[in-house]
């Protein structure tokens, strides 16, 4: 390993510096850290609306908004803690990692690369903006739905926009990266000597590339049917409102994978590191990890058993939902064969990954239920679904995303971070997150509905537990905040294996990562191909 | 003190009054054979999956405590066995199909909508619920009670701890009979909504321009809640639904008072109410139909909904008219109110509109006036 090191040790490590640097930046490594920054800020954005959201629902009456800004923090909160942190989170680990895994200079596309990310401010700078505007942002909640959508005021098309311009940089994003695998993986290393995370990051473009397109067509119906007189929705000019959700959940369902599937690459890196023993199953994940990709297309209209469809339909879409709990178990099972009889330290990347595994599950078994379609008229719509997509997007995206950051942040510092601070933080985000919205299951079993600014008072106790964790919770990522900076700043020196069980190319380069790496292809060794 | 100070402690002080309310941790059983079955199928699916979880974590934390580098163990080296994948493969698939058997039956059952005694089509407005029953030729609206109404105003000041059914109360809840198949036609006016009573076992989506059947058969007389679950704009959080399910014989008599009362109502356009009268029924109007959007100081909130006070509608003589025409008819996202309030209402509510909050135009607007208006446009 060390005279791969060396071998790559030759260059000037060319790095501009200031604007030019951030700005126009071509370089994968500085692009990753920009998404990043930039996933983390919206992270914070989000989050301060989600504390309004918890507030407001403190206790019962109305103390702090007006319903029609509650309904916008609601859609607003959702549409930046998906496309504005969770994606380019995901989106900024790929850049970083993929060619460093795979042994490839940057990027295949570095000037896309850096439109991809500059187009990002800019759209969600329109969408924060409405929130300033005469009649408030949008209201309808991030699913759009006409015709409601279409009582949005000044904010509607600002809304369509940003979400045209989030599109075009996800599909930008997911291009380079099908192109970079395809084409600039170092020799020896093939298809099926990726490490995990890659393969679900080209699984996931795909996912982009073939859904994003759709949303955008939907998003577009609407504006010509605010703006221009169609009816593709409106029921008096011969449409449907249905349609539209029909064509959103085309791209929403797929879009929880999107959000889902980079989750299950990060934690099978780092469970097997952490077990110091081979990943079990690794033709097993991929296969099923594509399964997963290719099933979401067909269930979309789970999210909608309620808007009437005939009974064959529901049916068909029940069946397919309930088979996506297959490959799921096969990868949990995988990951829990994978810790068995393996010698496992717990830093934090490994708790987080632990975590993930069983709180990721949990939501996974809400999902179940959810998608047998009886049960379903009783739980669509009530606080059971919002604490089902908050397990699994925030103790299973979101906390994946966590361990991704404290596994790579030596190789992308050059310091450990403070590992005593890093275990609080698992800690203190584990239990708050946890009291936050297991409590939510309960609500929506009740029979609170989901998007309510007040609520009867048989929902307050559950209510003021969450909002309780929801706070707890929020100041808890600060402590997160104020680990990076401190591991940025200083530390103890990180070795290029930064941990003792890491496998894979992004460990023989090292630590902090040069700005230029694998500027002549490594020569690999079946050792190194290990995973 | 900033305000927002105020009610942070004012919150706090809240505290011990809800201790008050449920602890409820489960799915309601409710009060039909459908929703008994899906209650079943819950625990049914609650329990496979808890069991499923108890195994699977059970093992993952046996492995935490006993595989750890701490104890000295050495890694195993083992990486995949072709027959332990079928196995877990073939496991939760047989779990799947235990689960989706049963479901299949209870949702064929569900969508039987046929021979059913009684249907009652509801219809979603923002933010109210308007009841046919199609055999009866009755139609009733049904919207927040005006109590909860006033507590959930912003900065109200008034206590929901202290207002019975908070939220979950109607100015006019309906009146269905029990051991009865009633079919439930949902659709909507505006924007989609949702109809929920989870004791009746399910909800359904109120889509304007479509009609989705669906129905129950209520086995306990007693008063079932519930509200719209489907985000439908600013009020959405606030048209509960309350059905009051009696035996055939007191819903027949409670289908024949409602008619009578509503024929009693129907010749509205004779009444000459004096001022005081007007002002009085019309802001018990204006707070069921209108202070959702245009607020109570009438004041409307910028850029969403216009304000009413010192408008030119509810002050200019020259727009008398248009205003009794726009409740009537409506405007842009505005509902129409032509169907749902009677001329005496809708004077009322007009002349309140045109007095209330310094607009003191003076103006007295009669039952007549708006039966003429209603008439000249037709």
């Amino acid at each position: 390993m060390s005279t791969v090191t060396q071998a790559n040790d030759h260059d000037h490590d060319h790095k501009p510096t200031g604007l030019k640097r951030w700005f126009f930046s071509t370089n994968h490594k500085d692009i990753g850290t920009l998404y990043l920054i930039f996933a983390l800020t919206m992270f914070f954005v989000g989050g301060s609306m989600a504390m309004i959201i918890r507030a407001e629902l403190f206790q019962p009456g109305l103390q702090f908004v007006d319903p029609q800004f509650y309904n916008s923090m609601v859609t607003v909160h959702a549409l930046i803690m998906i496309f504005g942190a969770v994606m380019p989170a995901g989106v900024g680990l790929a850049n970083w990692m993929i060619p460093l895994m795979i042994g490839a200079p940057d990027m295949a596309l570095p000037r896309m690369n850096n439109m991809s990310f500059w187009i990002l401010p800019f759209a969600f700078a329109l969408l924060i903006s409405t929130l300033f505007m005469e009649g408030g942002g949008p209201a309808g909640g991030w699913t759009m739905y006409p015709p409601l959508v279409l009582q949005t005021g000044a904010a509607f098309p600002f809304l369509i926009l940003a979400i045209h311009f989030l599109g075009i940089s996800s599909i930008m994003g997911a291009i380079n990266i099908i192109v970079t695998v395809f084409n600039m993986r170092a020799p020896g290393m093939t298809l099926m000597k990726m490490p995990l995370f890659v393969w679900t990051w080209v699984i996931t473009s795909f996912l982009l590339v073939a859904s994003l397109p759709v949303l955008a067509g939907g998003v577009t119906m609407l504006l010509t049917d605010k703006y221009f007189g169609t009816s593709f929705f409106n029921a008096a000019g011969g449409g449907d409102p249905v349609l539209f959700q029909h064509i959103f959940w085309f791209f929403g369902h797929p879009e929880v994978y999107i959000l889902a599937l980079p989750a299950f690459g990060i934690v099978s890196q780092i469970i097997p590191a952490f077990a110091r023993k081979p990943l079990f199953g690794y033709a097993s994940m991929v296969y099923a990890t594509a399964s997963i990709a290719i099933l979401s297309f067909f269930v979309w209209a789970h999210h909608m058993f309620t808007v009437g469809l005939p009974v064959k339909g529901e049916l068909f879409f029940m069946y397919a939902t309930m088979l996506i709990a297959v490959p799921t178990g096969v990868k949990v099972f995988n990951w829990m064969a994978t810790m068995w009889k393996g010698a496992m330290t717990f830093e934090t990347p490994m708790l987080f990954s632990i975590a993930f595994v069983i709180l990721f599950t949990i939501g996974g078994f809400s999902g179940l239920m959810l998608g047998i379609t009886p049960v379903d008229f009783q739980y669509h719509d009530t606080y059971f679904v919002v604490a089902h997509f908050h397990y699994v997007l925030l103790t299973g995206a979101v906390f994946s995303l966590m361990a991704a950051v404290y596994y790579w942040l030596p190789k992308w510092t050059g310091h450990m971070y403070d590992e005593k601070l890093g275990k609080i933080h698992f800690w203190l985000s584990t239990i708050t997150a946890n009291v936050l919205f297991f409590p939510q299951h309960f609500l929506g079993l009740a029979g609170m509905p989901r998007r309510i600014p007040d609520y009867n008072i048989q929902f307050a106790d559950f209510n003021m537990i969450s909002s309780i964790g929801g706070f707890a919770y929020g100041l808890t990522q600060l402590l997160f905040v104020y680990i990076v900076i401190k591991c940025a700043l200083g530390g103890k020196k990180a070795k290029a294996l930064s941990w003792e069980g890491a496998k894979g190319l992004e460990w023989s380069v090292p630590s902090p990562a040069p700005h230029h790496t694998f500027e002549t292809p490594p020569r690999l060794t079946k050792a190194m191909l290990e995973h | 003190m900033k305000p927002i100070l105020k009610k942070i402690i004012a919150a706090l002080t809240l505290l011990p009054l809800s201790a008050a309310a449920d602890w409820n941790l489960n799915l309601r059983q409710g009060a039909t054979s459908i929703s008994n079955e899906i209650y079943d199928l819950h625990m049914l699916s609650l329990w496979i999956v808890t069991v499923i979880g108890i195994v699977v974590f059970g093992i993952m934390f046996w492995s935490i405590f006993h595989h750890r580098k701490s104890k000295g163990v050495k890694p195993a080296t083992f990486s995949h066995s072709t027959t332990v994948e079928v196995i877990w493969t073939i496991i939760p698939l047989a779990i799947i199909i235990s689960l989706a058997i049963p479901a299949t039956t209870l949702l064929i059952k569900m969508h039987d909508t046929s021979e059913a005694q009684i249907t009652l089509k509801a219809t979603g407005y923002q933010w109210k619920w308007k009841y046919d029953y199609l055999d009866e030729d009755l139609t009733i609206f049904s919207a927040l009670d005006a109590e909860s109404s006033e507590v959930s105003q912003l900065d109200s000041g008034l206590n929901p701890m202290e207002t019975e059914n908070y939220l979950l109360n109607v100015d006019n809840p309906i009146v269905l009979p029990i051991n009865t198949k009633i079919r439930i036609l949902t659709t909507a006016n505006d924007v989609i909504h949702a109809w929920w009573v989870p004791d009746l076992g399910w909800k359904r989506d109120a889509i304007p321009g479509f009609i989705n059947d669906n129905w129950a058969i209520i086995e306990k007389a007693g008063v079932y809640r519930g509200q719209c679950t489907e985000i439908c704009g600013k009020g959405h959080g606030y048209m509960p639904i309350v059905v009051n399910a009696v035996p055939m014989d007191e819903y027949k008599m409670w289908v024949a008072d409602m008619k009578a009362e509503q024929e009693a109502k129907k010749n509205t356009s004779d009444m000459v109410l004096t001022m005081q009268e007007l002002m009085t029924k019309g802001e018990t109007v204006y707070k069921a139909q209108c202070l959702m959007c245009h607020q109570a100081n009438g004041q409307g909130l910028k850029g969403a909904f216009p304000a009413l006070a010192g408008s030119p509608l509810a002050t200019e003589p020259a727009k008398r008219l248009g205003h009794i025409l726009q409740i009537i008819y409506g405007k842009g996202i505005m509902p129409a109110y032509g169907e749902q309030l009677s001329d005496v209402e809708i004077a009322a509510v007009t002349t309140y509109e045109r007095n209330a909050w310094g607009n003191d135009t003076g103006d007295i607007v009669q039952a007549k006036e708006v039966a003429e208006a209603r008439s000249n446009k037709l």
